[in-house]
């Protein structure tokens, strides 16, 4: 076991805090970077839209999981950026520039939803911001000399310095990596600043926070904005991968995909906004892996447990039938989501450091580090 | 005049129905400080539970109505043992998880089991108008409006003259001194449950002539309760009500008012401006915290 001494505050705030840091994100950032010689296109395909959902993660978790701000709109501010892009384009505006100004309209937008949700809390801001998400939605659809309406507006392929990056190609992976890793270390940075302690201190006791002299207003309309100018960046990109948006592609459903996303990978680090990520979007190509192979292992573990053929081809049929069931994805999600809540309120990093500190303290791990308190006096009524 | 009172009537029975549902989420917070995002997929159930008893097995249509209300009744509480109370006491925002999961759960059984398609449920009120003068008013909107003065007042006698309904307020002031006064306060907050998933029900079947039950319904119209329960105040019983007819009634007037896509945002909008001008709502109860 390795032990920090931490002298003064400089070293608590270190990026690194230690070579093993170096190493391991090393070869990570190593297998990255080779991921498209070695894996299938649709693999890496998969990983563009782990870029974007990490990166609408770490937005999410700015304002969630460190703020304790929560948001059921986030799909509105993947909008805003998406359609600033498509709009812009038609101009023959440059990529960089359009980029930035889908984050920078976006994020004058988070600050604009910023300011009234400065008088909500608790459940009052997540029916705000599911309103916010549907008023927008609605714009999108009606305002039809920009947005086109629901017939949608087609992306132009990508072109960076004059140089056309289709959008299933290794260079927009990299493009992609190059901003999320870009964001991510940008978002470390700026949670070791004053505002980022500002926002953690709100999370924890708004009052304790204004008491300590923490401008709380300011530092809920700033998450705001950097959230939504994240999510914005990521809308850019979202565009740009999927070539086609529409308003019926922004939908609740999405917003609440992003709360999976920083839910599942533990909503209190960085690092679960990109497991959260992988586990969404892993999920897809599970469910047709399960599609395709499950019932013929169920039928053979049958089989080998005495049924006789047809019993067997039964079962293959009913799993199968099962297995393809519309809608059985919205099920496991659904399951998903309360089996996290329920069982792993940490998440999947929280897991991740569980395991770490076992082998770490081995044998003297103790189940109660990790304990929630409950409280069952009423709290979030009288605010 | 006439499209004006045609509307009015249109407008408070489809509020009606946004009443019942928000009254369960009202229920439900008052109870435990938990926001039940799944209550209209809990109509929704129900609304398919009813389908199953009437227009599959046949049966009369004042038995299958009662028989989904107490299948309900008891999902519901299986539903708050389950998901529910294991993280009671928890911050809120993993509670509205979990009932968001329920919801995803159930709108993909029930699409699962029952289809994906629209289905609709015979009433004596499906057919027949009520005339006076020139003005026709359908009988199944009358029947929404009818039933739903009905069970608030029900309620209301409940919640005001019954032990147990006293219990109920009393664990929803205080949880732990509830429970201190020898109130058995899970088997109330399991019991308040059941009656919101039953009024939930009531809610599902009573809608079924007017707009068919699909899988999506519930996500739809439990998305439109929640101005309803805002606007009359989160934690008021009669605000519910009055906040679901008076959203009912804006959004039946933007849809005839004003150009198209004003309907669908309308009550959104009335939420917002509530939201910023007068957060507790027209019925609720301003609190502060204490330090």
């Amino acid at each position: 076991m390795r032990f920090l001494f931490k002298t003064d505050y400089e070293d608590d705030i270190k990026l690194i805090p230690h070579s093993g840091y170096v190493v391991s994100y090393g070869i990570l950032l190593a297998f990255l970077l080779i991921a498209p010689f070695v894996l299938s296109s649709y693999l890496v395909s998969q990983l563009v839209f782990v870029c974007i959902y990490a990166m609408v993660g770490v937005g999410l978790m700015i304002l969630t999981g460190f703020t304790g701000q929560a948001s059921l709109g986030h799909a509105a501010f993947l909008a805003i950026g998406a359609y600033t892009a498509a709009y812009l384009q038609q101009y023959n505006v440059p990529f960089p520039v359009y980029f930035l100004a889908g984050g920078l309209l976006t994020g004058v937008v988070g600050a604009l939803v910023g300011f009234p949700a400065l008088r909500l809390t608790g459940i009052y801001l997540v029916i705000a911001t599911i309103s916010f998400a549907f008023i927008v939605e609605e714009v999108l659809a009606r305002w039809e000399s920009v947005t086109h309406g629901n017939e949608g507006m087609r992306v132009k392929t990508l072109s960076l310095f004059g140089q056309a990056v289709p959008q299933n190609g290794p260079t927009f992976y990299y493009l992609c990596l190059a901003v999320l890793t870009l964001t991510i270390v940008g978002t470390l940075n700026l949670l070791r600043s004053p505002t980022g302690r500002a926002f953690v201190a709100i999370r924890d006791s708004e009052t304790a926070a204004r008491s300590m002299g923490v401008n709380v207003s300011l530092y809920k309309v700033k998450s705001f904005a950097i959230s939504a100018a994240i999510t914005g960046l990521a809308g850019v990109l979202f565009a740009h991968k999927l070539s086609f948006i529409s308003p019926e592609m922004f939908t609740l459903q999405l917003s609440i995909e992003f709360i999976i996303v920083i839910l599942i990978g533990g909503a209190f680090s960085l690092h679960g906004a990109v497991l959260g990520a992988i586990f969404l979007v892993m999920i897809d190509p599970f469910l047709t892996y399960l599609k395709d192979d499950l019932p013929g292992i169920i039928a053979g573990i049958a089989a080998t447990f005495g049924a006789d053929s047809i019993t067997a081809g039964k079962i293959h049929g009913n799993v199968a039938a099962v297995a393809s069931a519309n809608g059985l994805k919205g099920a496991i999600y659904g399951v998903i989501i309360v089996l996290f809540v329920l069982f792993e309120p940490l998440g999947l990093y929280g897991r991740w450091l569980k395991i770490k500190l076992f082998f770490q303290l081995f044998p003297l791990y103790k189940r109660a580090t990790f304990k929630r308190q409950k409280i069952y006096v009423k709290s979030e009524r009288n605010r | 005049m006439l499209d004006f009172v045609q509307q009015l009537v249109s407008g408070i029975a489809l509020g009606c129905v946004y009443g019942l549902i928000a009254l369960g989420f009202v229920l439900i917070y008052k109870a435990t400080e938990v926001v039940n995002f799944a209550q209209g997929d809990l109509m929704m159930l129900g609304g398919f539970f009813a389908f199953t008893f009437i227009g599959m097995l046949g049966l009369n249509y004042w038995l299958g109505f009662a028989g989904a209300v107490a299948a309900m009744a008891l999902f519901g509480m299986l539903a708050e043992r389950v998901v529910v109370r294991p993280i009671l006491g928890y911050p809120q925002f993993s509670i509205i998880m979990a009932t968001i999961g329920l919801g995803y759960f159930l709108r993909s059984v029930v699409g699962m089991i029952w289809g994906t398609d629209d289905f609709k449920i015979e009433t004596p009120f499906s057919d027949g108008v009520l005339r006076i003068g020139s003005l026709v008013l359908a009988y199944d909107k009358l029947s929404v409006i009818a039933a739903t003065i009905i069970l608030c007042a029900l309620l209301y006698l409940f919640f005001n003259r019954t032990t147990l309904g006293t219990a109920m307020r009393a664990s929803s002031e205080n949880m732990l001194a509830a429970y201190y006064m020898g109130i058995p306060v899970k088997r109330v907050v399991s019991i308040v449950w059941a009656i919101a998933a039953a009024v939930a029900t009531a809610a599902g079947v009573l809608l079924a002539p007017i707009t068919f039950i699909h899988s999506n319904v519930g996500l739809v119209l439990g998305l439109k309760a929640f101005p309803a329960a805002v606007l009359g105040g989160f934690g008021s019983i009669p605000g519910a009500v009055v906040g679901g007819v008076l959203i009912g009634v804006i959004e039946s007037m933007a849809g005839f008012y004003l150009p198209q896509g004003w309907k669908d945002v309308a009550p959104y909008i009335v939420l917002l401006v509530v939201l910023l001008l007068k957060p507790e709502g027209l019925f609720g109860v301003h609190m502060r915290k204490k330090v």
